[in-house]
């Protein structure tokens, strides 16, 4: 199965603006196989490794013919050279070193998946995921598996078996019955079809998922069906009680700065650009970013150069750590500071403007916007004009402020 | 007139207890809120007080309901309980939850949705609308606020507005403040949500104080490409939007299966142009948007109070 091609950035930004709008976290093929197999889900062997002598020992462990495979989250793998069959133990070694360290579209492979060579006889498709469109969830299914299934559903519509899942219900066997039916599969192969879809649905179920996807679902050729290949997105709120999934998360491939400013329980993302932004709620601060980009167009074409959102709750300590986050980017020229006082008064976001300035010291040493509005904007700016910082600009609107800091950032 | 709550509207707050529930039930009250009471399993039977008002704190919706006459809920309570109260609420019959949570899991929201679409009435109506999850709620200005929206930002008016987001909300409200609101409603951004861009549309369409009407996205789904097509067929009131994100890095999407269901790339530029291709003007930016409402906005409407 192809993970689609995405452009080479930090997977925390993609996980923060993933287009479906929900944090979640995409597991890698050996963590889905894993999961799959906790839940009974028929799969074949498979063992991850870091290094050529870990692919080695699990290509023995697992015995005569077995696929090295890469382990990344982007697709075309295959015909990178990420994907290939090794008659044995010291073929698997020499296989992973060829792959271990490959650049496969802006991602660098740190681990293979040996997996216990298949006897394909059929390959079929089966997904189940979340609908927003209808607040449900929707079974996919089809007896043409292995292709890209995107071109199966524009070209052949009618060969994809699409089946609505009442949350309330699930998929009981009934329901698999329905799914299998409606996909066209044989009446000797249904049953046990039916029967690895319920499985699939325990994964869905039990583990909080938002997606999960076999392509291909196989059939042996002793007749065994098999998930060959699995996409898993897991969903972040339900991380309280799902106390596995923080150790499936993929720290090592986010950012530094991103690390350290979740550990201080900021939302942040690290951006190319110039100017440093803060702001309250997720969609003024998307808007901030949007607003400075068309600001440094007359700038000198200076782009944001992080998001960050300090959240309602705005105190000193959240500001400080805020700017000292963005501080710490040395691509950072200026910062924009642009609250709307809703839940957290003006007055305590000044407040916390200039404690953290305090706090921070000879740290601090860009300029910085700040624009409030909302609840107490008065008291707020007047503490601010009050401390007469040296680097602290205030702006009386969120377009004045946004073209301050790109003036500032282009100087 | 104003959509889905009002003046007359009996506000019950579930979680009133906890640290944000108490909170906002101050504020909420403060803002002109008919709050009659609270819902804690563990305190029934106890009051609790905000300046002059001393409310009841009952076992359940059910008990709330029959006690005080209450059509509408307020839900404060933490993610990991918030189907157990959103459920107790739709059981009991309540008209009108509207759930602030933030961070409730995605499936405990699409199993309370479906249990609410389940619940109907003799013609049947769907008994129970749901707000939210992870939204700042609902105010219509002057009469009742039920939710966690600045209550003095502005005052009533003829603009309707409805947004996934909270601040920008607060933003947008702020730039018309002059022209005032009949009903502004933030219905939140999770994946599944009770009140869609539609919802909100269809009754602002409906409500004759309404003069226009603001919509607000988000990157993201694409619930503004359908709203699009729902007011190219059914809105006749001038309407303006604006999209957050049009910057933002290209983000991944949910793999094969969704772009198969959603059709759409979910983009902030994808959603505007299906907004204009439906006749609706999208700002680029907050301020640009509120001048495209003015733009539209009836003539001989007297300004609004401040």
């Amino acid at each position: 199965m192809e993970w689609p091609a995405t452009p080479s950035v930090p997977s925390a930004v993609k996980n923060y603006f993933d287009v479906e709008g929900h944090k979640h976290v995409d597991l890698y093929e050996y963590q889905a196989r894993d999961l799959f197999e906790a839940h009974g889900v028929p799969v074949l062997a498979g063992i991850v490794a870091y290094t050529p002598e870990e692919a080695k020992l699990a290509a023995e462990k697992i015995g005569g013919v077995v696929v090295v495979k890469a382990q990344v989250k982007v697709g075309g793998r295959g015909k990178a050279g990420g994907v290939k069959v090794a008659k044995n133990a010291d073929e698997a070694f020499e296989h992973a070193s060829a792959i271990l360290g490959m650049d496969i579209k802006g991602h660098t492979v740190n681990k293979v998946m040996i997996a216990q060579g298949a006897d394909i006889a059929e390959e079929f498709y089966f997904s189940v995921l979340l609908d927003r469109a209808n607040r449900n969830y929707l079974a996919m299914c089809s007896v043409e598996g292995g292709m890209e299934i995107e071109q199966l559903a524009v070209e052949r519509p009618e060969a994809l078996a699409k089946v609505a899942i009442n949350p309330l219900v699930g998929i009981d066997q009934a329901k698999a019955e329905e799914i299998v039916a409606a996909a066209g599969f044989s009446a000797e192969l249904a049953p046990k079809v039916a029967d690895t879809i319920v499985k699939l649905w325990d994964v869905f179920k039990k583990e909080d998922a938002t997606l999960v996807e076999v392509n291909p679902l196989v059939r042996t050729g002793a007749g065994d069906i098999i998930a060959l290949d699995g996409k898993v997105s897991l969903d972040e709120n339900a991380g309280f009680r799902q106390p596995g999934h923080a150790a499936l998360e993929d720290k090592a491939a986010a950012d530094p700065i991103e690390t350290r400013a979740k550990e201080l329980d900021l939302n942040y993302v690290k951006l190319d650009g110039e100017v440093g932004i803060i702001g309250n709620g997720a969609g003024l601060v998307m808007s901030t970013l949007d607003v400075v980009a068309y600001a440094g167009e007359n700038h000198g074409g200076v782009k944001p150069a992080n998001f960050l959102d300090i959240g309602g709750g705005a105190s000193a300590e959240v500001m400080a750590n805020g700017l000292d986050i963005i501080l710490n980017d040395s691509q950072v020229k200026s910062v924009f500071v642009n609250v709307f006082g809703g839940i957290t008064a003006c007055d305590a976001v000044a407040n916390g403007i200039v404690q953290a300035l305090e706090i921070l010291g000879d740290k601090a040493t860009k300029p910085l916007v700040v624009r409030l509005d909302g609840n107490n904007v008065e008291e707020g700016r007047h503490i601010l004009a009050k401390a007469n910082h040296p680097l602290v600009t205030l702006a009386l609107g969120m377009d004045e402020g946004a073209d301050k800091a790109a003036e500032l950032a282009n100087a | 007139m104003s959509i889905f709550i009002n003046k007359d509207s009996k506000v019950i707050v579930q979680g009133i207890t906890g640290g944000e529930g108490s909170k906002h039930t101050a504020r909420m009250l403060h803002a002109g809120t008919n709050i009659v009471g609270g819902v804690n399993a563990r305190k029934a039977g106890t009051t609790v007080t905000h300046g002059a008002k001393t409310l009841p704190v009952f076992g359940s919706v059910e008990e709330a309901m029959a006690e005080t006459g209450a059509d509408v809920s307020i839900v404060f309570v933490p993610p990991a309980f918030t189907k157990d109260a959103v459920v107790e609420a739709i059981e009991a019959g309540i008209g009108l939850v509207v759930v602030i949570t933030e961070g409730v899991p995605v499936q405990d929201a699409a199993e309370f949705w479906a249990l609410a679409q389940s619940k109907v009435d003799a013609e049947g109506k769907q008994v129970t609308r749901i707000i939210g999850p992870n939204c700042p709620g609902i105010i219509t200005p002057g009469e009742s606020l039920v939710g966690i929206t600045p209550a003095n930002i502005t005052g009533k008016g003829g603009v309707g507005l409805v947004s996934k987001s909270g601040t920008l909300t607060y933003q947008m409200m702020y730039e018309l403040r002059d022209l005032g609101f009949s009903t502004a409603i933030g219905i939140g951004g999770d994946p599944i949500i009770g009140t869609t861009h539609i919802d909100a549309l269809a009754a602002f369409e409906a409500d004759p104080d309404t003069k226009a009407i603001v919509m607000i996205g988000e990157i993201g789904g694409d619930a503004e490409e359908r709203a699009a097509e729902f007011i190219k067929n059914n809105v006749t009131k001038p309407v303006v939007g604006y999209v957050a994100g049009f910057t933002a890095p290209e983000g991944k999407t949910m793999g094969h299966a969704g772009a198969i269901v959603s059709g759409s790339s979910g983009t902030a530029q994808a959603k505007k142009e299906a907004l204009e291709a439906a006749g609706v003007k999208v700002g680029k930016t907050p301020s640009e948007t509120a001048h495209l409402l003015r733009e539209v906005y009836p003539e001989h409407e007297e300004p609004s109070n401040l």
